[in-house]
């Protein structure tokens, strides 16, 4: 993430001043530090409105069925997870949102994921395998009906919107599919994590 | 048939999460609103805690987008997706995506606009869109949600799986449009 961070900056910076638009640069961050305020401030209500269902949900079993449900399937992407683990049933919640476009109950559930996963983790500062393979999930975006992809569709006098749903959701499956293939192969290759002392 | 179908789909899933969840709780006879406001008091610390990553990243990508970067790498890929019936509207898109998911749909919205309905390249902007995620900020917000500062593969299996799914979107509006 270090060079990740300096490369964005400062290459915008030298792309920038080359091109003469240094002044459009630096006035982005304020547009970028302000959005990334705002982003989180409107994450805080229905963060909250989903976490409390998503305790209701745990403390009733209903995440406990969930996971025992989709349990072959997670036993294989996420091996280094204990089987009883509450992350198990998080994740399933997060994909099931996800799948269905409902980004806003995605979001938090999806952290609750991550919290659970946490736990697990032997090095608290850097990411577990089955973290990577829960966010290249994530990050491939499986989606089964794109709503808003549709909705400017619709907007701009297309006849039939919907005949984008098959050939969106072929593509989707193709690159969901890399994605965990891609995971499951650098958590082979990929230097391990250290354990760390202590559980921070 | 089908249209209706998935409208139904789109419509129904939350409010039924919701009385699934909230009626399994009740036959259980767990204190419903307790539960929920102690779940609930999570939202606040969580949103709050995610702040410096996200500006950091967001920071990072907003300056990235105004250098002229974008526009530039076009260039050099124009040449060679203009084979694949790509025009060079889509390029700045396909770079956008995985950054920003607001100026991913600005720009869809402005080829569907200038493109118009039916045409290959609304098509392929919308199938682009549709198919992916925008990879920079869920790295950023689930990472940062739980303060994990080295991502170790996860951004690179992230951007491979951006490419393959840009790659397959090319090829799959190429083979059915």
């Amino acid at each position: 993430m270090n060079y990740i961070f300096y490369f964005l900056i400062v290459v915008s910076i030298i792309a920038g001043a080359i091109n003469g638009r240094l002044e459009d640069v630096v006035n982005s961050i304020l547009t970028g530090a302000e959005l990334s305020v705002k982003v989180a401030f409107s994450l805080i209500g229905i963060m909250a409105f989903w976490l409390g269902m998503m305790e209701i949900a745990k403390k009733s079993g209903l995440v406990e069925i969930i996971s025992k449900i989709i349990k072959p399937v997670t036993k294989r992407l996420f091996n280094e997870i204990p089987e009883d683990s509450p992350a198990v049933g998080d994740i399933a919640m997060s994909f099931t949102a996800n799948a269905f476009g409902l980004t806003n109950a995605a979001t938090p559930i999806g952290i609750k994921a991550m919290e659970e996963l946490q736990k697990q983790n032997i090095d608290k500062k850097s990411a577990s395998n089955a973290m990577c393979m829960f966010l290249a999930m994530n990050t491939a975006g499986f989606q089964l009906i794109p709503a808003t992809v549709i909705a400017v569709l619709i907007g701009i006098g297309y006849k039939n919107p919907t005949e984008i749903i098959a050939p969106t959701l072929l593509v989707t499956s193709i690159a969901f599919i890399s994605a965990i293939s891609i995971a499951k192969l650098f958590e082979k290759f990929w230097i391990p994590q250290k354990k760390t002392g202590g559980d921070i | 048939m089908f249209e209706s179908f998935m409208n139904i789909i789109s419509l129904w899933a939350l409010p039924a999460i919701i009385i699934l969840i909230l009626t399994f709780g009740l036959v259980r006879k767990i204190p419903l609103y307790e539960v929920f406001t102690t779940g609930a008091k999570e939202g606040f610390k969580v949103s709050i805690s995610i702040i410096p990553y996200l500006v950091a990243i967001m920071v990072g990508i907003s300056m990235f987008r105004a250098s002229g970067i974008i526009e530039y790498i076009g260039h050099i890929l124009s040449p060679v997706l203009s084979h694949f019936n790509v025009s060079a509207d889509i390029i700045p898109l396909m770079i956008v995506r995985p950054l920003s998911g607001s100026a991913a749909l600005g720009i869809f919205s402005d080829i569907a606009h200038t493109a118009g309905p039916e045409s290959f390249t609304t098509k392929l902007a919308a199938i682009m869109v549709g198919s992916s995620e925008t990879t920079f900020y869920v790295l950023a917000v689930y990472f940062g949600s739980v303060g994990i500062s080295k991502l170790r593969y996860a951004l690179l299996v992230g951007i491979l799986a951006d490419i393959i799914g840009i790659a397959s979107a090319i090829l799959v509006c190429n083979w059915l449009f």
